[in-house]
């Protein structure tokens, strides 16, 4: 059974009047069903507004579905008295890092998860040291975190949700505002944390390149789940893709035009070396 | 009408302990109708760098001169200066504040002093360029998508007639769709109202797409200033300064190694196809 796990989900957004009338209604998600498997590295794509951001905050009971039901490891979202219970289960992490870290040192910043939840002392300092080992950030673990860069940040963003142990871990577009370096830190991170931790990891993301190695990609448009499948599949359907206000990695892309112009080459390039091996049996 | 930064160092708190140098002897021109990318790691300094083009930072040495004329000298209006030098921000929400779009593009005209006809009409003007659909003038800037919400704040700096448009990152946090819009939608501002373009981006495929001229920041220095494919040239000393070449590069590359004929200059897909086919036919022949 998946972890996360959702049937007929909608979510509504609605707009009231002065009178507390309903002025505008929404349909932010609609009719979605979606099984995601533990210890899989699962990705979401889906121009602004097609309603994965409304999906994933679904997926940590932020937000409670106004049809259908969603499971996060069996438990329904809808039971008020499960909500702590799957919030450890599955943590989330935002867009902008300076809106979720809170200490004034690394350290004190990882430990808040684990201390709101009553864990012992002891084990406290345990999981801040296993969590900003990591994600590769315990040389800066007495630094205040207002002089980390942008991918610093966010991997102790990262630590201090992993410090909850949490099953799964969503991310919306947590590598939006960093630069190439910062980019490659986080998804490194997050790559490490799935493979060596198990961690289910779901990642919303705008980068194409982000989600070669996903296990799984869903691509949501106009509230609703279209594409599903392996990156590989989803990204050799270019014009589905650009329908969607999407696109594909550049390498596959130019795989694609040079394919157009009447090359053989295989449907489903996804990497570099796929391309330059391609290209070069061509020859 | 150009832009010229002579030795300009920049340091945040001069004096105190927590003195940082941000910027370090600086020298660079933007001339008319320039179509320019800035690129650098967090930190490097572009964004104290574009703050310094408009007067918005005044510089702890060198001189900022607009059209020959220092900035910070006496008598020159900054005001006037903000108008001709327009600056969009990364977090156009930060931006944004009027009841309605169309007011709240109008606030900078207004402020230069035209009637509210005249500032009307050239907020709708701006609204119009920047592809803002019309049902959306009345409604409040807040209830906007990220995207809309870009394009209203450009809009709002257009509508003063800048000849020169400062954008930081106009395309973070856009989906592809979205990203490509805005772009060609500054491109078309460039060709056709012939201003000049500073555009700060984390993506070098952006850049490489759009720009005539790269200025790389590292360690508030100018590391690189060219044309697009020969900054790129230089892909490893980037990747040491925390960037990258675009994607397309690393490919010519690695073709070239394995013995294709292709041209390792080439930073777009249009580019490298070209370059690709044509190489392919040489081998055939």
């Amino acid at each position: 059974m998946g972890i996360i796990r959702a049937r007929k989900l909608g979510f509504d957004y609605y707009r009231y009047d002065e009178n507390g009338r309903i002025q505008e209604a929404s349909h932010a998600v609609r009719s979605v069903d979606l099984d995601i498997e533990a210890g899989q590295f699962t990705a979401v794509l889906g121009r602004n507004g097609s309603g994965k951001s409304t999906l994933a905050k679904h997926m940590n009971a932020l937000l409670i579905p106004t049809e259908g039901v969603l499971w996060v490891d069996g438990m329904d979202t809808c039971q008020e008295s499960e909500l702590w219970k799957i919030r450890q289960k599955a943590g989330m992490v935002f867009q902008n890092p300076d809106n979720q870290i809170i200490g004034t040192v690394v350290e004190e910043d990882v430990g808040f998860g684990p201390e709101n939840m009553g864990v012992p002392t002891e084990d406290i300092w345990k999981r801040v040291d296993d969590s900003l080992k990591a994600v590769g950030m315990t040389a800066y673990r007495y630094h205040s975190p207002n002089k980390l860069s942008g991918g610093q940040k966010q991997r102790v963003a990262i630590a201090g949700v992993m410090a909850m142990r949490p099953r799964c871990i969503v991310l919306d577009e947590p590598t939006a505002m960093l630069d190439p370096n910062g980019r490659k830190e986080v998804l490194k991170a997050l790559r490490e944390l799935n493979q060596k931790e198990q961690v289910t990891v779901i990642l919303i993301t705008h980068y194409m390149e982000e989600v070669v190695y996903a296990d799984k990609v869903f691509v949501m448009d106009q509230g609703e789940l279209v594409m599903q499948g392996s990156p590989r599949e989803i990204f050799s359907r270019v014009e589905e893709m650009k329908k969607c206000g999407l696109d594909v990695p550049q390498v596959t892309m130019l795989a694609h035009e040079l394919r157009k112009s009447g090359l053989k080459l295989p449907e489903d390039i996804l990497t570099r070396e796929e391309l330059v091996d391609a290209l070069c049996q061509l020859s | 009408m150009s832009i010229e930064l002579k030795h300009v160092s920049y340091r945040y708190s001069p004096g105190t302990v927590y003195e940082m140098r941000a910027l370090e002897h600086i020298d660079l021109s933007i001339p008319d109708g320039q179509f320019i990318g800035i690129i650098g790691h967090t930190g490097s300094g572009k964004s104290t760098l574009i703050q310094l083009l408009n007067g918005l930072l005044k510089p702890s040495e060198g001189q900022v001169l607009y059209n020959g004329e220092d900035i910070w000298g006496e008598g020159f209006s900054r005001k006037k200066l903000r108008g001709q030098v327009g600056q969009v921000f990364q977090y156009p929400e930060h931006q944004l504040f009027e009841m309605d779009v169309l007011k709240d593009v109008c606030f900078g005209p207004k402020n230069q002093g035209l009637g509210q006809a005249e500032a009307e009409e050239q907020a709708r003007k701006a609204l119009e360029h920047v592809g803002m659909p019309k049902e959306l003038f009345g409604k409040s800037p807040f209830e906007l998508s990220g995207g809309q919400k870009k394009r209203a704040a450009i809009a709002g700096v257009l509508a003063m007639n800048p000849r020169i448009l400062i954008l930081d990152e106009p395309a973070a946090g856009l989906d592809p769709g979205g990203r490509d819009e805005i772009l060609s939608q500054i491109a078309i501002l460039h060709r056709t109202r012939k201003m000049a373009i500073v555009l700060v981006s984390h993506s070098m495929e952006d850049v490489a797409r759009y720009v005539e001229r790269i200025v790389v920041l590292n360690e508030g220095r100018v590391a690189f200033d060219d044309e697009p494919r020969k900054v790129f040239a230089h892909y490893k000393e980037l990747e040491r300064m925390g960037l990258a070449a675009p994607e397309i590069t690393y490919v010519m590359h690695d073709l070239k190694a394995r013995g294709l004929q292709v041209d390792t200059g080439a930073i777009t897909i249009e580019e490298a196809k070209e370059s690709i086919l044509k190489a392919l036919k040489g081998e055939r022949r």
